[in-house]
């Protein structure tokens, strides 16, 4: 194909993804260096229903003349990445120094807000990824092996978890675990504990995150493979039982090699996806307990009176590095591969 | 003044049913487009349906009620011509729109429309009315008469302390598990339930005119103790309650004492209630904290503001509809739907406890600019230690910290 054909027929979607990837990814760095500009304040009389008070406000007039020369706020550097609630750098560099042993380090750097929910986040990231392919792996080989009558109604309640919207299929996990709801119910009764509960036991909250998330992300890899699994060559198949291989040698020495560029296609997505935890942490109301980095980015959007624009945009930046360099190591794979194929 | 009040009703029925309809006509002066953004209860929604009356072929209506608004109402009014024309308020909701210059004084709208309001209703900011209020509000009391008896507790409580001590009569006795309840979801509501108590030591939570934090005090100490605990008295799936909730659990019978907004008192003791609690609900001022000498919840309003970016038209077609949304009609219709601010409202019992706290000369919800950053800090920091994970001078420090970092970037703090 010549050069221009080519560039002509990429054009389109190329210019799609700047307009609506690149741009806003720029503005959302450009305004993580901002911080709203001083504000100037006055002392004024205020009356409500009960009584008079004198009271602070905004000078507004004296505001908007500072807003109209300075539209983006007021230039903070880094500011945004290093202080108490993203990089923390100060707290780092006192914890370090108050020192006292790798638990008491570790607790209180868990006590910071942005490490704490990049440890959820990893964690989620690094367990469920590997678990649901996994699952999605095994669901697949069992429903190849299905009569074909039973393969159309298996496939669709296999895909289910990924039918149901994230946010409602948490909510639904959610009640099931409440004291009163029927899982949550039988913990107490089994462990014989009235306290135990989603809410007062963070680790009973990671666990069923995690549970969570591999029951919501396996339908995905599933689908994926069982699509592999149907351009598995049946001659080397064939080839392999004829030499007295077992099922299990067949799967381990036919189809996973075969199916290996398709794991290292669907760990990727996985993984970018799971970075970007959400929907269970909110869904389940963890918040106490776990939070994600993109639920930060979502509290400094939403709870608050005014939208903090510069730490939200600081915390994105931040996530967006941080799926870079979860993702280095595969696709500096893929590369090689590329190259290695060309050659 | 009841019965006058009463004979005066009677005559306004009397007149409203000469003059053929239950109901004022609504007439608008001029024309215009009227767009209503607000909270989702329901006397906001029986506001909402008053002013739909005015519409006309002069008049548009539009209106939309949700719990997002606070999340709306700034980008909302920002834009010119802004996209609602109404936005209802409450104390903590119109400082961001007071801090961005997004609504308008309303002095000519009220002298020339407001007739009917009373001079509390005004909400003046700097000598200008900025909003009018037309209904009260506040956590409070519920209580359970009919356990307290069983208990043999002859007072109902009037300090946090008392509460506890009864909480554990209650207990031991074996009436109930779980004799208290609050709204303790790491949140908004977490938040609040700590800016009502520490308004009940009558501590500051800023230095003198400025932004700088000073919760971390002997006050603050204790009324996170005191937080800490209530909880042992409750459900240990506490985390999860927040105001909602706790009115389906008070439903359920499960609780003796809890603090909870006037706005859902109503729904508490109404038709839709379980009958055997209802009965035997009653309401009180909040109790006091560490020996403090007003109740420990914030006084909140509702009202509504008009935005500065639209037309002046559109202004007073928008101040007039809610003339009719707020009228006295509107609120005998609904009489026990909120504490009404309105003349003429005859506060019943579901407001009992909303007025007694007034009366007890609780604090208004502080309206400084920095307010809603310190709510937001307390919502997320307060959760560990609700949750048992940290102590009170931790939580503290916490708090202060990440306050801090949100106050610099929003430029109140250096």
């Amino acid at each position: 194909m010549p050069h221009r054909t080519f560039f002509a027929f990429l054009f389109p979607s190329i210019l799609a993804m700047v307009l609506f990837i690149t741009l806003p990814i720029l503005s959302v760095v450009v305004q993580s260096l901002y911080h709203q500009p001083d504000a100037i304040l006055t002392v004024v009389e205020n009356c409500d229903p009960f009584s008079c008070t004198k009271s602070t406000k905004v000078d507004t007039a004296a505001m908007a003349a500072f807003k109209a020369e300075h539209p983006m706020g007021q230039f903070a550097g880094l500011d945004n990445y290093t202080n108490h609630n993203h990089l923390a750098l100060a707290d780092l560099g006192q914890i370090w120094a108050e020192g006292g042993g790798l638990g008491a380090m570790a607790s209180k750097l868990m006590n910071l807000p942005f490490y704490r929910a990049l440890a959820f986040t990893l964690t989620y990231c690094f367990l469920v990824t590997p678990f649901a392919m996994a699952l999605g792996f095994c669901i697949a080989l069992a429903v190849n092996t299905l009569n074909p009558l039973l393969k159309g109604p298996a496939i669709f309640v296999s895909i289910l978890p990924m039918i149901i919207t994230p946010l409602v299929g948490s909510l639904i996990v959610a009640w099931m675990f409440n004291p009163q709801g029927i899982i949550g119910a039988t913990l107490q009764a089994l462990t014989g504990d009235p306290k135990l509960s989603l809410r007062a036991s963070p680790v009973l909250t990671w666990i069923v995150l995690l549970g969570y998330g591999i029951w919501t992300n396996g339908p995905f890899s599933f689908v994926v493979f069982y699509a592999g699994l149907q351009s598995v060559p049946q001659d080397t198949v064939e080839s392999a039982r004829i030499d007295g291989a077992s099922r299990w040698e067949i799967i381990r020495f036919v189809t996973i090699p075969h199916l290996a560029p398709l794991a290292t296609f669907v760990a990727l997505v996985q993984l970018m996806d799971n970075f970007r935890v959400f929907e269970p942490v909110v869904g389940f109301s963890a918040e106490a307990n776990a939070t994600s980095l993109s639920w930060l980015v979502f509290n400094d959007l939403v709870s608050q009176d005014s939208q903090q624009f510069g730490s939200a945009g600081a915390t994105s930046v931040l996530t967006i590095a941080g799926v870079l360099v979860l993702l280095a190591p595969v696709l500096v794979r893929t590369w090689r591969d590329f190259n290695r194929k060309v050659v | 003044m009841t019965k006058n009040f009463r004979v005066l009703a009677g005559a306004a029925s009397l007149l409203a049913l000469l003059s053929g309809g239950a109901m004022a006509a609504c007439t608008v002066d001029g024309k215009g487009s009227v767009r209503i953004l607000s909270n989702d209860f329901e006397a906001l929604r029986a506001i909402e349906t008053a002013a739909n009356e005015c519409a006309s072929d002069a008049v548009k209506i539009t209106a939309n009620a949700t719990a997002q608004h606070k999340d709306i109402q700034g980008p909302a009014l920002t834009a010119n011509p802004a996209e609602y024309t109404v936005a209802m308020v409450a104390n903590n909701s119109i400082v961001p729109l007071l801090n961005d210059g997004l609504i308008r004084p309303l002095d000519d709208l009220v002298a020339k429309y407001g007739s009917q309001l009373a001079p509390n209703q005004l909400i003046k900011i700097d000598g200008k009315v900025m909003a009018i209020a037309f209904m009260g509000n506040g956590q409070h009391l519920f209580y359970r008469k009919d356990i307290l008896e069983k208990a043999g507790i002859t007072a109902v409580p009037a300090s946090w302390e008392d509460v506890l001590a009864d909480a554990k009569i209650i207990k031991d006795k074996g009436l109930l598990d779980y004799p208290l309840a609050a709204a303790d979801k790491p949140g908004w509501d977490l938040a609040a339930e700590f800016v009502n108590l520490y308004l009940g030591t009558g501590a500051n939570f800023f230095a003198d005119g400025s932004a700088e934090l000073a919760i971390d005090n002997d006050q603050g100490r204790k009324v996170l103790e005191t937080m800490r605990a209530i909880t042992t008295f409750e459900n240990p799936d506490y985390l999860t309650y927040d105001a909602n909730e706790l009115n389906k659990v008070w439903d359920a019978g499960k609780v003796a004492f809890m603090n909870q907004w006037g706005s859902l008192a109503g729904a508490a003791i109404g038709d839709k209630a379980n009958p055997d609690v209802a009965k035997n609900t009653g309401f009180a001022a909040a109790p006091t904290v560490g020996g403090g000498a007003t109740p420990a919840a914030a006084l909140w309003w509702d009202g509504f503001t008009i935005a500065k970016n639209i037309s002046d038209e559109d202004a007073a077609a928008s101040f007039q509809v809610m003339m009719h949304g707020i009228s006295p009609d509107m609120m005998k219709a609904n009489h026990d739907a909120a504490a009404w601010l309105i003349t003429g409202y005859e506060p019943g019992p579901a407001s009992e406890g909303v007025i007694a706290n007034a009366k007890g000369g609780a604090k208004a919800y502080p309206m400084v600019p920095y307010m809603g950053l310190l709510h937001t800090a307390l919502s997320s920091e307060l959760a560990d230690f609700i949750a048992g994970k940290e102590d009170a001078d931790q939580a503290l420090k916490d708090v202060k910290a990440a306050y801090d970092a949100a106050a610099k970037e929003g430029g109140f703090l250096k």
